[in-house]
This record gives structure tokens, C-alpha cells and sequence, in this order.
């Protein structure tokens, strides 16, 4: 599979971020094109597109904008989740710090499809250089007339906000997301209704994923055709994949869907010298690991999915030998634990008994009990709570020991610092300075 | 303490960003972090004036999300990742031995008022791992010795480079920031590193780049043609 790169294109000009650099490659030339068509027409092409949310769940994006009633007489918004918080997750931020006009004009293209005349940008509040240079785009586009009142002469207004959250993973939840810009805590909402009829302030509302918003320019500019050409039917389009882990070269490539990981090792290096693979996650520690059986796996919703995990955010981190499954799923679950928002019953307490169980096992003083008493926890904790930060707590475990049972099962003796030693895994090892 | 007659313009600037004023909560929150360096009893009072809420109900709100305190920290925040990706390439090692260095556990301040140590979750840096933050501001790539370096600096009181942003401000000047203060620091760092242009420079160099760009040029003239 070739690299692709569309939206990272010139992230290595040194004024990639600023307007005058993104211009210089015809930024904001999907804006015309858009309004000269219909706003119904524009969420026709972003469905024949067939983009679909890059922050996790891979819902059709042009559908989700379709669903907003029209004509309904109240206001609409769109809000752009750049929450990125997932363990793994690391290509929104870096988007944002390199080249944040095309999450701009994304946002200016999307809000007048659906008809929103303001639209938020939720960061997460602890990337200060991303609402940085966030703002500084909104306010260059501002003052260039791109945003405001009728932009670029079309009749269309639009005002954007952007705005930090305080530190809450649960906030990348689209309904808690929603309920924290609402000035409340970020807990998750009964769907339905879906936010699409009753979103911010019960309003119709769109949430989309940066890389999502980010992604309408190209295709307004270059064409559904275009976009379908790469990846698969159900997955196409390009995407930022995030390589991290124990590999030589860590970084980002942007490729078609469909690449495999096998391909995405191979342009990160490979494994660092003298290591093989152990495991893999697909797109955060959300979804299954994997392991080396399915390097072959093409990087598709459907694939992933039928090899047992998820693409999720699309964002592999890499796990050699040196590493303990057991510790990487502890600490997971200590994450979960910490992140459950407290307001289903399940995620809050079952969060907690799973860290107590895997802490056990961890610490080479667990039992077959606890094996089992882990499984069934997280049965009793997914499809039981509210959002999906619950079944994600259900998730690392059972993905776990599918594939490393044997090596679980010697928590029950032996801890997991014994069995591997934990010098060996860090990037420094043996050479720690 | 109290709140500085500019950080209360600063508020009402907020304010106007928004459609309902309950909206604005968590940045005026972020500004009173700015002025008290943590959720003041006076902030907090007048927060709830503007927003026309129950101290109550801005209670709620600040003791939910970890980035308000309850009580002021050190002068630089120190914030280790450990969840798993950064705790095994190394932020496991790099906690034990700072905590042992500053003799202070999580949460906690040293003697001297400069550093607060905090185990911190993903920061969405993966790729730059094992991974630290000052003030927020990220410091990537870490070993045991650079992170006893930035903490020597800190109780020093030398500055502390960030390695993708601008040196490490004050936890009151990044409290402005994350409030959506324009601080004008928007041009400093740079993000053109080896994480970053991965795949670009493969792609430039394979050839791939240039017949990326010329299909999209192909299909961007058939658009317009049409």
C-alpha cells in the first residue's frame, strides 16, 4: 500500500498551522465549492463519500449530519470532539498543533450543511499548545473573513468557540461531552434520543471527531470519487495512523484504509533491534490486542472487526517480548477505574473490583477464582452501563487472555515484575543515563 | 486571595462567547485556577454570581474534573504518564525515581513550594513515549535523567524547555491559556519532528507523495470541470 499523505501533507513547512501556509496549498478553496452547492448536497457528497468518524466508532459521517432535522425552527450546532484522551490515541493533538485551518474550514463546511450558525471545539484542557494554535487559527479565520457574519459573501454565519475541558476522559463521550459544555459533569446521557434531535441545550447537534471535520475539505475539493478510490467499500477514504510502542521509528502515517499492520511496522522500523512482537492494539485500549497472527489484517472496520477487535482510533501501540500482558491490562483498568464518571453502577463498581482482581494476579498472589471472578465482572459490566466506557473497562481482559491464558495463569504464583523484568520493556534500557 | 479587576474582564469576555452562561463554567473556573491556583472559596462565589448557579452546583462541577484543585500546588506542576504504553517504555522508572529525588508521592509538593508531582493519564502523545508534562506543556521522550533534570530546574527556578511548545510558563499563565486567553505564544515550537514527518519523509521519498498529490490534482480539476 503507497503512503497518502492528504492531510499531513505539508506539516513539514515550518508555518504549516497559519493561515498563509495552509492557503499557499489552497486551503479554504473547498469553502467556495461548497457554498455554491445546497446544503443537502453537501451531505449528499460527505455520504457518497462514505467518510465515517475517525474518533472511534466509524459512524457514516455524512449520515449522522442527515439525521439533523431541517426546518425545525431552532437552532443547530456542531461540536467538534477533540478530546482525545484514549490510551493510544495520539493523532488529533498532533493535527491540531500542525495544521488546524483544515479542522477550521472543515468545521465552516459541516456547520453550513447542517445548518448550525455556531459550532464549539472541545480540547481536552491539558494540551495548552493545541488550544493554541486552535485559537490562533479561528481567530486568523476570523479576521480574514471566513468566519462571522456572511463568509465570503454566501449569507451564511457562523461563530465558533473554542473551548478546554479540565481533565476528564469521559468527556470524549459525545453525550458527556455535550453535558460538560453545558457547564455540568461530563456524564453520559440515555441515548436516544440521539444528539442529532436533542443535542447541546436539547438542541439538534452534530459531534463529530477532529480528524472527521478535518477530513470534509479534500473531499469537498477532490470529490466522493476520489475518496472511494481508496481503502474498501465499507472503509474507504485515507487516515492518520499513529504507530507507538517497541517500535524503531514511533510516528505518523497517513495511508489509505486498508493498510495493514504488517505494512505500518514495516514504515515504523519495524520492532526495535533484538525484539519481536508480542502484541498489538489496534486503535486504543479500548479495543482487543491482537497479536502477530493478524499483521496481515487490512486496517478496515469490517476486517478488524472479523479478526475479533476493533479499529477504533486507529492508532497501534506496539508491545514486544519484554512486556507482561498482565501489567498492561492493570494499568488499563486502573485508567477505567479512575475515569468512570460514577453514574452507572456497573463501571463504578466493577472498575474498582477489576483492578483489586488484576492487581492480585499482578502481584503473583492471585487465584483461579480470581480468573474466573475477572470474566465474569466484566460480562456483568458490558452492555450494562450507560456509554461505552464501560464496555471498553470489559474490554482488555477478556482480549487478553484469549491469546496469553497460559501467562495470566502464572499470577497465580508468580509476579508479573518477576516474569518480566520491567528495565527490559523501557526504551532506555540497561543504557538508563 | 482575590480576583485581579483583569481577570475579571477576562471573565466577562468568557461570558460572551456563549449562548447560556452555564457554558461558561469550566473556563471561569480556569481563571480563577489563574489568579488562586486552585478553586478558591472567593472564586468559586464569584463564579457562581456569573453564571447565575449555586455555589452548590459550581462545587459539583469543579470536583469532578481533576484539573481543579482543591488546594495550590507547587510553582511547575510535574505530571508523569503512567498509563500502560508510557508506564512500560519507561514512566514507571522515571515516577519511582523522581517521587524518590523530590521525596514526595502524588499529589504532593516539595519543601520549597516549586514542584507538585502528579501520575497523570494518557496525554494523547503516545508516539513520544515514556511522556512527562510542566504546567502541561509537553516534555516528550523522557528518561530518568532528563526528568531529574526538569525537576532540578524547576526547584532552581531556571527555565524548563517543552519540547513541541513554548518554554514552561507559570501554572497561572497556562490556567490563562487553557481559558482561551490569547497569549500570543501560538508560533512557539516546532512541530516539523521525526514523530510527526514519519510518514511524509517515507513518503517523499519513495515517490509516494508526489503520486498522492497528483491524484488528488486530477480529481480536484474533474470537480471543477464538472
Amino acid at each position: 500500500m503507497p503512503l497518502t499523505p492528504v492531510l499531513s501533507a505539508h506539516w513539514d513547512e515550518p508555518d504549516s498551522y497559519t493561515l498563509e501556509g495552509y492557503r499557499r496549498h489552497g486551503g479554504y478553496d473547498a469553502l467556495a465549492l461548497a457554498f455554491a452547492k445546497q446544503p443537502d448536497d453537501v451531505i449528499s457528497l460527505v455520504k457518497d463519500s462514505g467518510l465515517r468518524g475517525r474518533g472511534g466508532a466509524g459512524f457514516p459521517t455524512g449520515m449522522k449530519w442527515g439525521f439533523v432535522p431541517q426546518g425545525d425552527g431552532k437552532p443547530h450546532y456542531l461540536v467538534v470532539n477533540a478530546d482525545e484522551s484514549e490510551p493510544g490515541a495520539c493523532k488529533d493533538v498532533p493535527l491540531m498543533l500542525a495544521n488546524p485551518h483544515s479542522l477550521v474550514e472543515g468545521v465552516v463546511i459541516a456547520s453550513y450543511a447542517i445548518r448550525a450558525n455556531h459550532a464549539f471545539i472541545y480540547i481536552r484542557g491539558e494540551v495548552p499548545h493545541a488550544i493554541r494554535r486552535v485559537g490562533a487559527a479561528v481567530r486568523e479565520a476570523y479576521a480574514a473573513g471566513l468566519l462571522g457574519t456572511d463568509i465570503q459573501g454566501s449569507g451564511f454565519d457562523l461563530e465558533v468557540t473554542v473551548h478546554a475541558g479540565a481533565g476528564a476522559y469521559i468527556c470524549g463521550e459525545e453525550t458527556a461531552l455535550l453535558d460538560s459544555l453545558e457547564g455540568f459533569r461530563g456524564q453520559p446521557r440515555l441515548k436516544p434520543p440521539f444528539p442529532a434531535v436533542a443535542g447541546l441545550y436539547a438542541s439538534p447537534t452534530v459531534v463529530n471527531n477532529v480528524e472527521t471535520i478535518a477530513s470534509v475539505p479534500s473531499i469537498v475539493t477532490n470529490g466522493a470519487d476520489w475518496y472511494t478510490s481508496y481503502g474498501s467499500e465499507k472503509s474507504p477514504g485515507v487516515k492518520l495512523f499513529a504507530v507507538s510502542g517497541h517500535v524503531e521509528r514511533p510516528g505518523i502515517f497517513e495511508a489509505p484504509m486498508g493498510t495493514t499492520m504488517r505494512e505500518l511496522l514495516e514504515w515504523a522500523g519495524g520492532m526495535r533491534k533484538g525484539h519481536r512482537l508480542k502484541f498489538w492494539v489496534p486503535g486504543g485500549s479500548s479495543v482487543p490486542l491482537l497479536t502477530e497472527e493478524h499483521l496481515d489484517t487490512p486496517y478496515t472496520y469490517e476486517d478488524i472487526a472479523a479478526a475479533g477487535s476493533m479499529l477504533g482510533t486507529g492508532t497501534p501501540m506496539v508491545f514486544d517480548e519484554t512486556t507482561s500482558v498482565t501489567r498492561a491490562v492493570t494499568r488499563w483498568l486502573e485508567f477505567y477505574k479512575h475515569e468512570s464518571c460514577g453514574k452507572c453502577t456497573p463501571c463504578r463498581e466493577g472498575t474498582y473490583w477489576l483492578v483489586d482482581l488484576l492487581r492480585r494476579l499482578e502481584n503473583g498472589a492471585g487465584s483461579h477464582d480470581d480468573i474466573t471472578k475477572i470474566n465474569e465482572v466484566s460480562e456483568q459490566i458490558a452492555g450494562r452501563s450507560f456509554c461505552a466506557l464501560g464496555d471498553a473497562a470489559a474490554t482488555p481482559f477478556p482480549g487478553a487472555i484469549k491469546y496469553f491464558a497460559d501467562e495470566i495463569e502464572l499470577g497465580t504464583h508468580t509476579a508479573a515484575s518477576e516474569l518480566y523484568d520491567p528495565v527490559a520493556a523501557t526504551v532506555f534500557a540497561g543504557v538508563n543515563a | 486571595m482575590a480576583i485581579a479587576e483583569n481577570t475579571r474582564a477576562q471573565m466577562r469576555e468568557v461570558l460572551d462567547r456563549y449562548p447560556r452562561k452555564r457554558s461558561a463554567l469550566m473556563p471561569l473556573l480556569h481563571l480563577v485556577q489563574a489568579d488562586d491556583g486552585h478553586v478558591s472559596r472567593e472564586g468559586l462565589t464569584l463564579v457562581a454570581e456569573m453564571t447565575e448557579l449555586s455555589e452548590a452546583e459550581v462545587t459539583a462541577v469543579s470536583s469532578f474534573y481533576t484539573m481543579y484543585l482543591k488546594r495550590e500546588g507547587g510553582r511547575v506542576r510535574v505530571g508523569v504518564c503512567i498509563n500502560s504504553l508510557c508506564a512500560v517504555l519507561g514512566g514507571d522508572e522515571i515516577w519511582e525515581a523522581l517521587a524518590d529525588h523530590c521525596g514526595v508521592g502524588n499529589h504532593q509538593t516539595t519543601d520549597d513550594g516549586a514542584v507538585t508531582l502528579e501520575r497523570i493519564e494518557c496525554q494523547a502523545a503516545c508516539t513520544y513515549a515514556p511522556v512527562m508534562t510542566a504546567n502541561w506543556e509537553f516534555l516528550d521522550d523522557m528518561t530518568v535523567a532528563k526528568a531529574k533534570q526538569v525537576v532540578d530546574d524547576a526547584r532552581a527556578g531556571r527555565p524548563i524547555m517543552s519540547t513541541r511548545g513554548p518554554v514552561v510558563r507559570s501554572f497561572a499563565d497556562a490556567e490563562r491559556t487553557i481559558a482561551g486567553v490569547d497569549d500570543q505564544l501560538n508560533s512557539e515550537g516546532d512541530h516539523r519532528d521525526d514523530r510527526m514527518l514519519a510518514g511524509l519523509r517515507l513518503a517523499q521519498a519513495n515517490g509516494d507523495a508526489e503520486r498522492s498529490a497528483a491524484a488528488e490534482r486530477q480529481a480536484a480539476e474533474k470537480v471543477r470541470g464538472s
